[in-house]
This record gives structure tokens, sequence and C-alpha cells, in this order.
């Protein structure tokens, strides 16, 4: 009987999936039998892939599907959709905390060690930290200073005009929950962020959904700069193509734990767990920053690193999906950025 | 079983030191459950009123930035404020804003407060909510929106979760504190126990190491709490001296009042034995005589062992030479041995036997065996006595040519007025080797008959020397 509810599941899981669009889907079958773990995530499969491996290595009977779509629809299927995926993975920090806050995550004892801004109760977990950074192509940039911090970004902008008309490229906050997170995260820390919004307007600006067709760009040159990038995709990006430069602002740089939560549907929830101490345990840390490239959570390097300013996991995050106050930020920054 | 058995066994009282603990570690246990509770529940306020100060503060600052909009009342939730509620723990956070009775944002089914509160400050209630308890602050406030004053409601909630786990960790740490309280009691009790009992054991052993023949009243100084024991204790003492020294005026009495008429009534016979002529008369005179004798005897001996028996409890320690003390009880028991022509014949010890011991006790005690030595022998026989040191004892052998045991234990004849089955034509009272076990047991000497080789018997009587 168990079985074949597990079969009928596995039918109809693709049907419930289909309620949110799908960018890559990966089923990494295991041997026999054994249970699936469906991991819901914001991250693209190729970074994610060595942990995946991993994981079945030490555990070959489970079967992992691996789904990414976009961080607000991450948000949806767990709270909305009722989606039985077993670990919600995200870079919208605040959307996870809405979700745990508003009861659909699930507890899980972990022994791992975060300090308490990576982490939320015993629901929410961070276990990759990265900066936000500015993406500059060298060749759109020829002649000029690369700008360090974005007093440098807003003069560069305001002495050429003309030159980045339809080059810059960042996050539609509408379309993207990681987009509005920063958007709103570099608003609430400096007042420079509605003069950059303002200015970055005036060059009308391309808005994109997520990072990767925005670095696309980039490399087609399409683009000349990419704001709020996620560090790790273009560390890739920069690796491949010394065309790409990116930028750590000096004044302050924003840094995005990805964090992962179990859904309160979860189907196997001791699976995820047990995923979710791998990806914080000594082995998990290492595949993750050296051949995912997802650097773990490292206190000892913002401390080090006096710039790298983290996102914390607290109630604050809240404030800004309130309805109220998101009405009121989106509106300020449509006014500001979609200028006539 | 077992169980039953000991059920039924009478139980010995509970000692002073065992009631004194019990009572004082019974007082520390309750104190430190009572510790327990006032630091858990104090605590637990404390807690309380310290999260329900953040919950209202973080209240109070959103409703601090309500605005008066053209149209509508602006609303701009301080990030800090919600910030500031994950300071302690990381509790769920809900809110709710109503304007005007309706819900503007937040969480519309968050429950409302039971009453409008007149207060400028924050009011706080704690409900149930969707799958968890909350605690709850309501602000009031008044916004004028055009020309129109509305009421505005701002609430804020937070789980309980923080403060449950402080209020766990300061009970344990309450509990641990109470611990270590008792734990301190009780060794604080102990050594009260020990120090308030202290004079019960001084007085106890004041009064044991006593000498026997101690019987001063107790003066050592003790507290008010044991002077009536004390009293007690020595008129108890006086009466005791009293009685003892009734006891030793009456048998001195009685073995004056009993010995005198009868060496009168001998040498009376003997007058008349030497005055008469007349053979069946002198037979008869004769007869009188030994029986004097035997009765004399016996009186001597019924009083010796009492006189054991009174000084046995009270002994003096005499430092005595044990062979010029049976030298002198030999000497004194010759003429009786000449009468029925027994020979005597003492072998001194090389050298001094020094002991310790009651000098009238021993004598007593060598004078018994030689008596029954004497009286069993037959006439014209030899008693041999030997003095020697032995195995660090003074040791004196007597065997005469006697009856013997006849197969008895020795053991058997020591029992008070018990004789051996052989002797129902001598005189006795059968007291005399009760007096020597009696004695050598008081001196922590030996005493033992053993039947000799042709006939008779051997007496071995030894005390340990100095």
């Amino acid at each position: 009987m168990r079985r074949i509810l597990c079969a009928l599941a596995v039918i109809l899981s693709p049907l419930c999936a289909a309620a949110f669009p799908v960018e890559e889907e990966h089923v990494f079958p295991g041997t026999g039998a054994g249970s699936e773990l469906w991991i819901l995530s914001t991250t693209d499969t190729e970074y994610f892939a060595p942990l995946l491996t991993a994981f079945q290595a030490r555990h070959p009977s489970v079967t992992i599907r691996y789904t990414v779509t976009g961080s607000a629809s991450v948000y949806t299927a767990v709270a909305d959709e009722g989606v039985a995926c077993d670990l919600a993975i995200s870079s919208a920090m605040d959307l996870q905390m809405k979700l745990a806050n508003d009861g659909f995550a699930l507890p899980h004892a972990s022994a791992a060690q975060l300090p308490d801004w990576a982490q939320w109760q015993d629901r929410i977990f961070g276990f990759a930290q990265e900066p936000v950074v500015l993406v500059a192509s060298r060749k759109a940039l020829e002649g000029l200073a690369l700008p360090r911090t974005r007093r440098d970004l807003i003069d560069l902008l305001r002495d050429h005009p003309g030159r980045f008309e339809g080059r810059i490229g960042t996050y539609d906050p509408l379309q993207s929950g990681a987009g509005y997170l920063f958007a709103t995260q570099e608003a609430r820390q400096s007042d420079s962020f509605w003069r950059l919004a303002e200015v970055m307007g005036a060059n009308r600006p391309r808005l994109y959904a997520s990072t990767k067709p925005m670095l696309d760009d980039l490399e087609t040159g399409t683009l000349a700069l990419a704001y709020n990038v996620l560090g790790s995709y273009a560390a890739t990006r920069a690796a491949h193509d010394p065309d790409v430069a990116l930028i750590e602002f000096e004044d302050f740089t924003l840094t995005l734990l990805r964090t992962a939560l179990i859904p309160k549907d979860a189907r196997n929830p001791e699976l995820a767990g047990m995923f979710i101490d791998f990806l914080l345990s000594p082995e998990g840390r290492r595949l993750s920053g050296q051949q995912g490239g997802l650097p773990p959570v490292n206190e000892a390097a913002l401390v080090q690193t006096p710039r790298l300013r983290p996102i914390r996991l607290d109630p604050g995050l809240l404030v800004y999906l309130d309805r109220v106050k998101r009405r009121a930020f989106l509106e300020e920054w449509a006014a500001a950025v979609k200028q006539p | 079983m077992t169980g039953r058995i000991r059920w039924r066994m009478p139980r010995a009282p509970l000692s002073l030191r065992q009631r004194l603990l019990l009572q004082l570690l019974g007082i520390a246990a309750m104190l430190a459950v009572f510790l327990y509770f006032t630091v858990r529940t104090v605590a637990g306020q404390a807690a309380e009123t310290t999260q329900d100060g953040i919950l209202g503060a973080a209240t109070t600052a959103i409703a601090e930035q309500l605005r008066a909009g053209t149209e509508q009342v602006e609303i701009d939730l301080p990030y800090d404020a919600f910030s500031v509620l994950g300071s302690i723990s990381e509790d769920r956070v809900f809110y709710r804003i109503d304007v005007g009775g309706e819900t503007v944002t937040g969480y519309d089914d968050l429950p409302l407060p039971p009453e409008a509160s007149g207060k400028v400050g924050p009011q706080f209630y704690t409900r149930p909510f969707r799958d968890t308890e909350v605690r709850i602050a309501a602000v009031t406030r008044q916004v004028v929106v055009a020309g129109q004053a509305l009421p505005v409601l701002v609430l804020v909630a937070q789980t309980r979760l923080g403060q449950d786990a402080i209020a766990e960790r300061i009970a344990n740490r309450a509990a641990g504190l109470g611990l270590g309280f008792f734990t301190l009691a009780l060794l604080l009790s102990l050594i009260a126990a020990g120090s308030v009992l202290a004079p019960i054991d001084r007085l106890a052993e004041a009064v044991a190491r006593r000498g026997p023949e101690d019987l001063r009243a107790v003066d050592a100084s003790t507290p008010r709490e044991l002077v009536p024991l004390v009293g007690a204790l020595n008129g108890f003492i006086a009466r005791l001296r009293a009685a003892l020294g009734r006891t030793e005026t009456f048998i001195t009495e009685a073995a004056h009042h009993i010995r005198t008429p009868l060496a009168t009534v001998r040498a009376q016979a003997e007058i008349a034995l030497r005055q008469s002529d007349n053979e069946a008369t002198r037979q008869t005179l004769r007869g009188v005589i030994r029986a004097v004798e035997e009765s004399a005897r016996s009186a001597t001996q019924l009083l010796d062992h009492a006189i054991v028996v009174y000084r046995s409890d009270r002994m003096t320690s005499d430092a005595l030479d044990f062979g010029a003390l049976v030298a002198g009880v030999v000497a004194s028991i010759e003429p009786a041995a000449s009468l029925k022509d027994v020979d005597l014949r003492l072998s001194p010890a090389p050298q001094p036997l020094p002991v310790t011991g009651d000098r009238a006790l021993l004598e007593s005690a060598v004078r018994n065996i030689l008596d029954n030595a004497v009286k069993y022998s037959p006439e014209d026989s030899v008693v041999r006595l030997s003095l020697a040191a032995e195995d660090n004892r003074a040791v004196l052998r007597v065997e005469d040519r006697g009856r013997g045991l006849s197969g008895l234990d020795p053991a058997s004849l020591s029992g008070r007025f018990r004789r051996g089955g052989n002797v129902a034509d001598v005189v006795g009272s059968g007291l005399g080797l009760t007096i020597v076990t009696e004695v050598a047991a008081a001196h922590d000497g030996r005493f033992s008959l053993t039947e000799r080789e042709g006939g008779g018997v051997c007496a071995e009587f030894s005390v340990p020397l100095q």
C-alpha cells in the first residue's frame, strides 16, 4: 500500500510542481526503492551538484530530485501551494524568515554550531555566505577607473551621461525575491541607494528576474555593468572570462546567506535533516566552498573584512514583506528607476 | 518473608544525632524547595517583564511612526522595531495594524485586546494564535486624517519560547542552587549535631572513665538541659554508695556473728572432750567438733563468696608478690591440715612473682583451692604445691591424692552449689570452686582441674604477671 502511495506521489508530484515556473529539474536516481529527497532551490544545479552527488554517495538508495526556481516561487510553493518538497533552499532570506515565522518550517535538531545571525530557531540554517557585488565589463569601461564605492559609481554614471544608456542591468525587485531583498537591505543601510537608483534610472536600466541572464548579457556586451549580483555566480564567470571584473564596494557590501529549511508538508523530513547536517558538516562545507563555489558560512572572514555586512536572520526581515511597506517601497523604487 | 521478620523485630529508637539530623535536613529540604520555587517564579516574572518591555517598545515605535497622510494614515514599519524583538530570543513575531476598525496590514486574525484601554502605554495579553501561544502588546493612537480622528490599533505579538527557555535555564540553576543549599545544610547539620551532642558525649566519657570504687558525685560542668540528668545520676550514685556501705557492713558483721559463736562452741567442746573419760561421750564430742569445724568452713566460704561477688565489681589493684601470698595462705591452713595428718609441701618459685590484683580475693581463691585439696585428701597423705612463672603468668599447681574427679567435667564443678557425685561423706557447701573461678575471671586469670595419674587432682591457678 505504502509503495503504491509512493509511486502515486512520484507520478503526481510533477503535476503539482507545474504550479510554479521550473527553471531546471534534475533527478539523481538512487539504487533500488529508496526514498526520494525533493529539494526546491534557487541555486543553479551546477553549483549544487557536487554536494548532491557526495550526499548520494553516502546514501546510495536515496533518489534526489533537484528543482530550480525563483526565490518568490519557492515561497509561494511552500506557503500557498502546499508543495510537498522536503527542503526549501533560497537566497531570499526574508522570505525564508517569513516561512519559518508563519509556521511553515519544521524544526530540526542539528549538531552544527552556526553563529546566531546565520540560524533562526532550529528551523532556518544558513549554509553559504556570499557578497552581493557589482560586475563590470572591463572592455565597456575602457579608459575609466573601476568604481570602488557607490559614490564612485554615482560619479561615473553622472560624468558620462549616455555612455551607459541601456547598459546597466539589475534585478527587478517586483519579480525577484532576492532582488527585492538586496534593494531593501541597501536602502536600509545607506541613503546613497536612492541617489544611485535615480542615476541608474536616468540610464534606463535593464531589469532581470535572475542572475544568469544578466551575466550572459554582460558577457555578450549588451551590458556594461550588472548591479547587485550574487558573488558566487559572478566569481565563476570572472574565473573564465578576464573581461568580467567583480567589485565589492568598499563603503559596504551586503553579504547574503543561502538558507535551507524543511517545509512543514515535507514527506521525508528526517532525510532533509540529514541533508542539512551534511551541508553543515566539515565535508559539506569543504565541498560547497571548493567544488560548488558556494563559500560556507565563515564568521572570521566577516570580522577580517569590515566592508562585508551580513544580512542577519532576525524578525527585522519581515518588515519589508509587510504589504503596505512593500507597496510603498516599490512605488518609490519605480519612481526612481523607471523615469519617463 | 525477611521483611516480615524484620518488621516484627523491635525497632531501636532513633539516636539523638539521627533525630537532630533528620529534622535539620527536613527543614533544609523544605527551604531548598521554597528557594527553588521562589527563584523560579521571580526569575520567570523578571524575564516576562523584560520581554514585555521590549515588545511594548517595538509596538510603541511602530505607533510613533504613524503619520497623517492626505487621504489615509501612513504606516512605515521601522526595521529596528522588529529587529530588536530578535535580540533576546529567536521568537516568532506577528503584528496587525487596524485603522478605523479595519485591518490595513499584518495578520488580520491576530486576537484583539479584551477591552480598549485608556492608557497611552501598551496593553499586554496572552492568547492562543494559530499553532502556538503569543504574548501581544496593543497600542492605540488617534490620527487625524482629512479633519477626522481615526483610531489606529497597533498589535505586535511574540511567541514566548525564548522566555520559556530562559525560565527553564533559571529553573535548572535554581534547582542547582537548592541542591547546593541542601548539601551545605547537610554539612552544617552534621557539624551542628556534633557540637550539640558533644556535652552528652563528654559526660558519658567522664562517667565511664571513673575507677571501680569512684563513687563521687559527677561535678563536670554541663549545659542546663543536662543538669536534671546529672542530678538524678548523682542521687543514684549516692544511694548506691549507701547500699554498698550497708552490704559491706552486713558481710563483716555476719562473718563476725557466725564465726565467733562457732569458735566458742568448738572451744567448749574441746574442753569437754579433754575433761571427759567416757568414751561414748568423747566420740560424740569429736563429732560435734567436726560438725562445728565444717559449719565454720561453710560459713567462711559463703562469706568469701559474698565478698568475692561484692569486691569483683570494685576490685582494688594492689601490687603483690604471688609467692608470698600463697605462703601466707599455706601457713594459715597448715593447722587444719595437720589435724588430718596431711602434709602441705610448698616448693617456692626461684624468683618473686609480682602480680596486680585484689589481695583479699586472691587469698580467698588460694585458700579455697588448698581447702579443697586438704578436704578431699586421705589422712596421712601429701599435697604438693608448686609455684612457677610460665608464659608471663604466675602459676600455682596443687596436687593431691584425693578421690579425683571420677570422670566428671571440671567445668560443671564450678557452678554455684554444685558438687561432685562422689563426696556425699564430706561436708561442703559447693561454693569453693565457684569462688576460685570467679576470682580467676576477675583477674584475667585461669583455673583448671585435671585428673592425676595414680589418683588425685591437679588444680592449676594462674594470673598474669605484672
